[in-house]
């Protein structure tokens, strides 16, 4: 299995600079200031690596629609807000390796003429906010960050920004709304952030993850990491996985490594002798999978798409078979309820429907028409509202109600 | 009047020359006055619109978006616990009921002397080490109702 991301992870002085640098920190970015922007955001695209907050987009391609004689000024946004349910993997790399973002982020920076770039970091990290904000106060002590980077002549300013909580500041148009000091509510798209984002500028956001495999695929080229992977689905893929299984954690894996022994290799396989349910394996919005279902799946995009499912964040969370799936969709269902910014009514009314007649079904005072009712819902929220959160409660309602029927009716067998 | 301490009034200086615009400032400044005010009351944003140049009711609007502004008190240790799908899997209600029990308030409402309040609150990235719960910068994971104990007593003691 290669490791791309979590090389240094386990090392507990990794934080410090020194340290980073005595590891090979800060070289790639030092190639990547020898290189012609042109050339870097080429590498990019031919190494294959795609967007790692959920959507896949590849990054080289989004790099790409940046242009160069907008007049304006390019910002950098690092999308740091990760808020998915069952998803935790940026958190660890921003804990324990902070200089790799930097470094990622400095090498994207120069290829996008950015001078001014944002970590978007969600406020309950507050914790981690101080670890990162004493890895840049380093970088600029340094020379890495500020006025020449790296003695090169170029500036590149880095600040921390902190989001106070709302889950929809992960959609880039709606953080970029927050970052602008408004509330966070989604653009209508286009215009696209890669002509006006920050400020009417153009902007490109990408995810952690993401930019943290920049360092990597510089020194390494595009073509070795090209190779890893499968056909579409290049790299690693950073993995959270919670729920039952008997061991929790982020783990990196090829990415086209199996589903099944990801679950009973990595994650430990089900505590207690229990029997796998379900998989909901790429954060709470995508489908979910049945046991059966998971045989034969490949953690890609292609094949978690072809299971029915998405690869989305990495967020994984396993169900064993004493699982009641209808509390787990009520619970979902609320979160969305909770987190719609209420800008469109489809999903302001349906994400609160939807809520409200879960909870009455969990309290077993549903009625079997509630069940049809719920898919009703689904269909009147799909693809009738600007940003994806409203998607992103359909495709739990639909695939929860649709591949457990028989438990939601039986609670309303009275 | 309510006004920034000398500190703050530093920090809000520094916070302003991060960005190309003052309005960008905004979500960091009402971390700011929160962090000095305790939370975000009609008072607060009617300073910040005469230090940010907008007007009270756009103050709390954006305010009133983020759930970690409070738009009322809290108390001094104010507990976040994750209610969503992993923690729940893993126990969050015998947790919150160890809290309601030690601290006998009722979830927004805070204790006689001030110290404690306690919320619900939406994914904190904990599931691997469900459950988790916030309080300011600090994150208490892996939550059995005997860890609660434990946690409260070390925070009252603080």
């Amino acid at each position: 299995m290669n490791k791309i991301l979590l090389v240094n992870i386990e090392k507990p002085d990794q934080k410090n600079i020194a340290k980073y640098r005595e590891r090979g920190g800060y070289t790639a970015l030092e190639k990547a200031l020898a290189m012609q922007p042109a050339d870097i955001i080429n590498e990019v695209k031919t190494s294959g690596l795609r967007g790692r907050g959920g959507a896949g987009f590849p990054t080289g391609m989004k790099w790409g629609f940046v242009p160069t004689n907008a007049g304006k000024p390019t910002y950098l946004l690092c999308n740091a807000d990760e808020s998915e349910p069952g998803t935790f993997k940026d958190r660890i790399l921003m804990e324990r390796d902070p200089h790799l973002l930097i470094e990622g982020m400095a090498i994207a920076c120069f290829a996008l003429n950015c001078q001014l770039s944002y970590i978007y970091l969600r406020g309950e990290y507050e914790f981690i906010a101080h670890i990162m904000q004493r890895a840049l106060d380093e970088a600029y002590e340094a020379g890495i960050l500020g006025p020449s980077i790296m003695g090169k002549d170029f500036a590149l300013d880095l600040h921390l920004h902190l989001g106070q909580g709302a889950y929809i500041c992960g959609e880039e148009t709606s953080l970029i709304e927050s970052l602008e000091g408004y509330r966070g509510y989604p653009r209508i798209k286009p215009p696209f952030p890669a002509t006006h984002g920050f400020l009417a500028s153009p902007t490109v956001v990408n995810n952690v993850e993401t930019l943290c495999a920049l360092p990597w695929i510089i020194t390494n080229g595009a073509a070795a990491h090209a190779a890893i992977g499968t056909e579409k689905s290049k790299g690693t893929k950073l993995f959270s996985v919670s729920g039952h299984v008997n061991s929790p954690g982020v783990y990196e894996v090829d990415m086209g490594y199996p589903l099944l022994d990801f679950i009973n290799n990595e994650a430990g396989g089900i505590p207690n002798g229990r029997a796998l349910k379900a998989v909901i394996p790429g954060g709470s919005s995508v489908p979910v999978l049945t046991a059966a279902e998971c045989d034969g799946v490949l953690l890609d995009y292609e094949s978690l798409l072809k299971a029915g499912s998405m690869l989305g964040s990495g967020g994984m969370i396993v169900l064993d078979d004493s699982t009641k799936m209808p509390e787990v969709l009520s619970v979902i269902a609320d979160f969305y309820a909770h987190e719609s910014c209420g800008q469109c009514t489809p999903c302001r009314e349906g994400t609160g429907w939807a809520a409200k007649i879960l909870r009455n079904l969990v309290a077993g005072k549903g009625k079997r028409a509630d069940i049809d009712l719920l898919l009703k819902i689904a269909d009147m929220m799909e693809g009738k509202t600007i940003c994806p959160l409203a998607d992103a409660d359909v495709m739990p309602i639909r695939s929860f109600v649709t591949k457990f029927r028989s438990e939601f009716e039986a609670l309303c067998a009275s | 009047m309510i006004q920034f301490s000398e500190e703050a009034t530093r920090r809000f200086q520094t916070i302003l020359s991060h960005y190309p615009e003052k309005r960008a400032a905004l979500l960091p400044v009402l971390t700011l006055a929160q962090r000095e005010f305790g939370w975000i009351s009609q008072e607060v944003s009617e300073y910040l619109s005469e230090l940010m140049g907008y007007p009270p009711s756009d103050i709390l609007s954006v305010a009133t978006f983020y759930t970690m502004l409070h738009k009322k008190p809290v108390g001094k240790y104010h507990m976040e616990i994750c209610r969503n799908v992993s923690c729940w899997l893993m126990g969050t209600y015998p947790c919150v009921d160890e809290i309601k029990r030690q601290l006998k308030v009722d979830v927004g409402e805070i204790t006689a002397d001030g110290k404690f309040s306690w919320n619900l609150t939406e994914c904190l990235g904990s599931c691997g080490t469900a459950p988790a719960m916030q309080v300011g910068d600090r994150y208490f994971e892996t939550l059995t109702p005997a860890k609660i104990i434990e946690i409260i007593e070390k925070l009252a003691n603080e």
